[in-house]
């Protein structure tokens, strides 16, 4: 006789008939005297009416197909392998001793950083944090030139426009918000806002393309789109993370119409912005993606995830290229970005450090020291001169 | 015994009375081998658990009888005291068993493990590791962050009320800790008789204890509690990133009462939902991803060889423009506090340094706003330029809002492909057809065929005829620059 016991539940076979839709449970399978301790244990009831058994079959079959073709695309992917980067990159002469510092240290968040962004003249930053505010700096100065409250706290998101004249901003909300900068200091930006993204769940990150006109947005619901500033249009959506998007970033082409995203799902897709399509997909992290970044040529892009390593994918290799990791980096790297020539990686990490990776040889080339809790964002100015960490210690740092 | 390497799917047919039913087993195994299966086979992959498996296999090694700390009893004056090891013992260990090269590093990783209470200094209430001679012991598992604690207040006004009763010099509160207690006492004024109760009770029970074991175990629960009621000032490392908690796996996992005082197993804290149940794919998502992945699989890919060649190629042409790398000239303005760099790069005088990019390929002319205008001027020179103001004017038309698209395409069309258009351009008849039907229901990539087509004739022909112009060369001498310092 056969048993089954479903938590504290055991059916004996009678000849009760159970109407039970799909349902998960883990149990223990008793076979005879056979005992079978399997980790995960799908149950399905499904009551035999012939459409009803058809259509379990169709989907298990399809999904059997499509785990064959993930399977021959992975064997596919590594027929190419033929050398590591870093072995090509023996080749090429190792770095000297940095020397980077902190060079300006920006107080007045009263909670948490959570993220910025640089603006295109190379000295102003935006940046977000728990507490509701947004601010715009003066880095070189370290003086505050503008400051915003926005309705909900923790707003995890903030970009600056290409003009310069613009902030966008979002978080708790589901909402990106665009507020113009006005010269005029006393100003009430709150005043002049403009609400163009809206997401079913939380706001992660967002980025204006190479116009003022166009924000593109990554939400906890799953999906990134493309908006339309002026009208709030929603000119694109990007279907196909399973989990919250946490991170995207835009192609850094002329021509190129195509970004990345990460993922909780693990995955880091890449998207056609013109069609909506997903054209790669990755999946090698073992645990939530939360930073993407493209190398400067745009042929390749880094990931910062939970599973505490860093990793590089070229998109015409189609694969994994590099993995930048250490048996003492034990807590997750929260946000990625490369040097203006892609030789070095920034990751900023959960257990308050920055780590700078040497981004050919895959080693670690410097420990930065400094924050007195989480790297919650890094970013590299425009023009590479220096690069910028926001923390939950509320502060940010200007490095060189 | 069944082996679980080899389970993919079992199909089992109910005999008799369930022959109504198909039993379809799916078994998958954990998947990721670094994944700790809990009791019922569940796997808790969320983030902040992967930290804590981590920091708890390096506590295991730690505590390993052959390579581990040695642990001991140590006499001071006129008693003993149980179970510690030195901080210097933590920072040696670090340094040999996790390949850390810097004193520095195996400190910070230690005083990491500190804050989250793995081990704690017996006689601070400050979770940091220090290299010296300071006494450290180990948390039992049970107050480990691994078990999801989210202590209540009422518990922590029983433990404070439970240490004022105790009447030892290193029991006393310190003046935080006294704070909390006032407040509490006033927030809790109502059921402060039962907390008062509770209080005695625990210290009855604490009185019967073997004296070496009090002095562990209220260590022990003094670190737990400076763990999620840190010093003013200390981090709270039981804070989680809000995007990441909404996610708790398991409700029910959370423990709220260290004490025992409420029904903890069923309360749900108020910032956990439960987890939604993992959506079952459609029939049609499974289409989707089945095309998907044979698309994937048709896609041409390059060796590893080749692209790696290429990564080190781009790096090493750009390695003298990464201020990482080489130093900008004349100063690096973070670094010199002078904003000479920045002023040189804003006038409209392009440098050697920058004149020499745009002959890294057609994208840096297009990139740098004195490239475009430089290059412009050269094909106006030579009544050429109708290519490059096609380009540019398509650029611009995709940043313009959405409503203004309609009317731009309709100029771009008149000016550059209409029949009689007056600065006819030349694209291949496949993109002149997809065009002409683009513009009638005019988007944002009308012209996207004929952009792409543009771009390659310019790459081919313009911009090559450029970098070879005397206009590009004169700006290439221009001004000699004095050698760099390399780093």
């Amino acid at each position: 006789m056969l048993m089954v016991e479903m938590c504290h539940v055991t059916f004996a076979s009678t000849s009760e008939h159970h109407q039970l839709c799909r349902l998960e449970y883990r149990s223990r399978l008793i076979i005879k005297s056979t005992f079978i301790d399997i980790s995960v244990i799908r149950l399905c009831f499904v009551k035999m009416a012939c459409q009803g058994l058809a259509k379990g079959e169709t989907i298990h079959t399809l999904k059997a197909e499509s785990e064959t073709l993930k399977g021959k695309l992975e064997e596919e992917r590594a027929k190419l392998h033929d050398v590591e980067l870093h072995q090509v990159a023996e080749k090429i002469e190792a770095l000297g001793q940095f020397v980077m510092k902190t060079r300006r240290t920006l107080k007045g968040h009263g909670n948490k950083v959570l993220c910025m962004d640089w603006c295109r003249d190379k000295r102003r930053i935006v940046s977000s944090s728990q507490d509701g505010k947004v601010i715009v700096w003066d880095a070189y100065t370290t003086n505050k030139e503008h400051a915003v409250t926005m309705p909900c706290t923790w707003v995890m998101a903030c970009a600056y426009a290409p003009s310069g004249c613009a902030v966008a901003c979002g978080g708790l909300d589901n909402k990106c918000s665009v507020y113009p900068l006005s010269l005029d200091k006393n100003e009430n930006l709150a005043a002049k806002k403009k609400s163009v993204a809206m997401h079913t769940n939380y706001l992660s990150s967002c980025s204006f393309t190479n116009s003022d006109m166009q924000i593109l947005t990554s939400s906890g619901d799953g999906t990134c789109a493309l908006w339309d500033v002026e009208s709030g249009q929603l000119l694109q959506s990007f279907h196909g993370h399973s989990a919250d998007v946490l991170s995207l970033n835009l192609a850094p082409s002329e021509t190129g119409n195509t970004f990345v995203s990460g993922g909780c799902d693990k995955k880091a897709n890449v998207w056609d912005m013109r069609s909506g399509q997903n054209v790669q997909s990755f999946e090698t992290h073992e645990s939530d993606i939360n930073s993407v970044k493209y190398y400067p040529s745009g042929d390749a892009f880094a990931t910062g995830s939970d599973d505490a390593t860093c990793r590089l994918y070229d998109l015409r290799a189609d694969r994994e290229v590099a993995i930048y990791s250490k048996e003492s980096i034990i807590f997750g790297a929260s946000s990625v970005d490369f040097s203006l020539s892609g030789r070095l990686l920034f990751a900023g990490y959960n257990d308050y450090t920055i780590n700078v990776w040497d981004v050919l040889k895959g080693t670690r080339v410097a420990i930065l020291f400094g924050h007195e809790n989480r790297v919650s964002t890094v970013r590299v100015s425009p023009d590479g001169t220096a690069f910028c960490s926001g923390s939950w210690d509320n502060t940010l740092r200007i490095w060189a | 015994m069944y082996d679980k390497g080899a389970a993919r799917g079992v199909y089992i047919h109910w005999s008799s009375c369930f022959a109504e039913f198909w039993l379809v087993l799916e078994c998958t195994m954990a998947k990721n081998n670094s994944l700790h299966p809990n009791s019922n086979g569940e796997t808790d992959d969320s983030p902040n658990m992967l930290v804590y498996r981590k920091m708890e296999d390096v506590i295991a090694r730690m505590q390993d009888e052959k390579n581990g700390i040695p642990i001991r009893t140590v006499k001071s004056f006129l008693s003993k005291i149980p179970s510690v090891f030195s901080g210097s013992d933590i920072v040696q260990w670090l340094l040999k068993n996790l390949c850390i090269e810097d004193q520095v590093e195996a400190l910070h990783l230690g005083t990491l493990m500190a804050a989250h209470g793995y081990f704690f200094p017996i006689s601070d209430h400050v979770l940091t590791l220090k290299d010296d001679g300071t006494f450290y012991r180990f948390q039992t598992p049970y107050f480990w962050p691994s078990n999801c604690w989210e202590p209540e207040n009422t518990d922590y006004a029983v433990y404070l009320c439970k240490r004022t009763m105790q009447n030892k010099a290193r029991l006393e509160l310190a003046d935080y800790e006294a704070e909390s207690l006032a407040r509490l006492q006033r927030a809790f004024a109502r059921k402060w008789e039962f907390i008062f109760m509770q209080a005695e009770a625990q210290a009855k029970v604490d009185k019967k204890r073997d004296k070496i074991e009090r002095k562990i175990l209220d260590s022990q629960e003094r670190a737990f509690w400076d763990v999620h009621r840190p010093v003013p000032g200390c981090v709270n490392t039981t804070e989680v990133d809000i995007k990441k908690s909404s996610r708790m796996k398991n409700p029910q996992k959370t423990r709220k009462s260290v004490y025992g005082l409420q029904n903890d197993i069923r309360s749900h804290s108020p910032t956990h939902t439960p987890a939604p149940e993992a959506k079952q794919p459609t029939e049609e998502e499974l289409q989707e991803q089945i095309k998907f992945w044979q698309a994937q699989l048709d896609r041409h890919r390059l060796k590893m060889s080749k692209v790696a060649e290429s990564l080190l190629s781009y790096t090493e042409q750009y390695s003298d423009y990464d201020p990482f790398l080489c130093t900008p000239d004349p100063s690096n303005p973070w670094i010199s506090d002078d904003t000479t760099f920045w002023e040189m790069e804003a006038s409209k005088e392009p440098g050697q340094t920058r004149v020499r990019r745009w002959g890294f390929g057609i994208n840096e002319v297009l990139k740098d706003p004195v490239g475009r205008e430089q290059f412009l001027k050269f094909l106006e020179s030579e009544f050429s330029s109708e290519n490059l103001r096609f380009w540019l004017a398509v650029q611009e038309l995709k940043k313009r809002p959405i409503r203004e698209v309609p009317t731009r395409v309709q100029e771009i069309w008149e000016e550059f492909l209409a029949s009689g258009a007056p600065s006819a351009i030349n694209v291949d008849s496949k993109s002149y057809d997809k065009t002409t039907q683009n513009i009638k229901d005019p988007g944002r990539y009308a012209f996207q065929d004929a952009q792409e087509h543009i771009y390659k004739l310019m790459k081919s022909d313009s911009y090559s005829r450029f970098i070879r112009s005397s206009a590009y060369q004169e700006l290439l001498q221009a001004k000699k620059k004095k050698s760099k310092n390399l780093f």
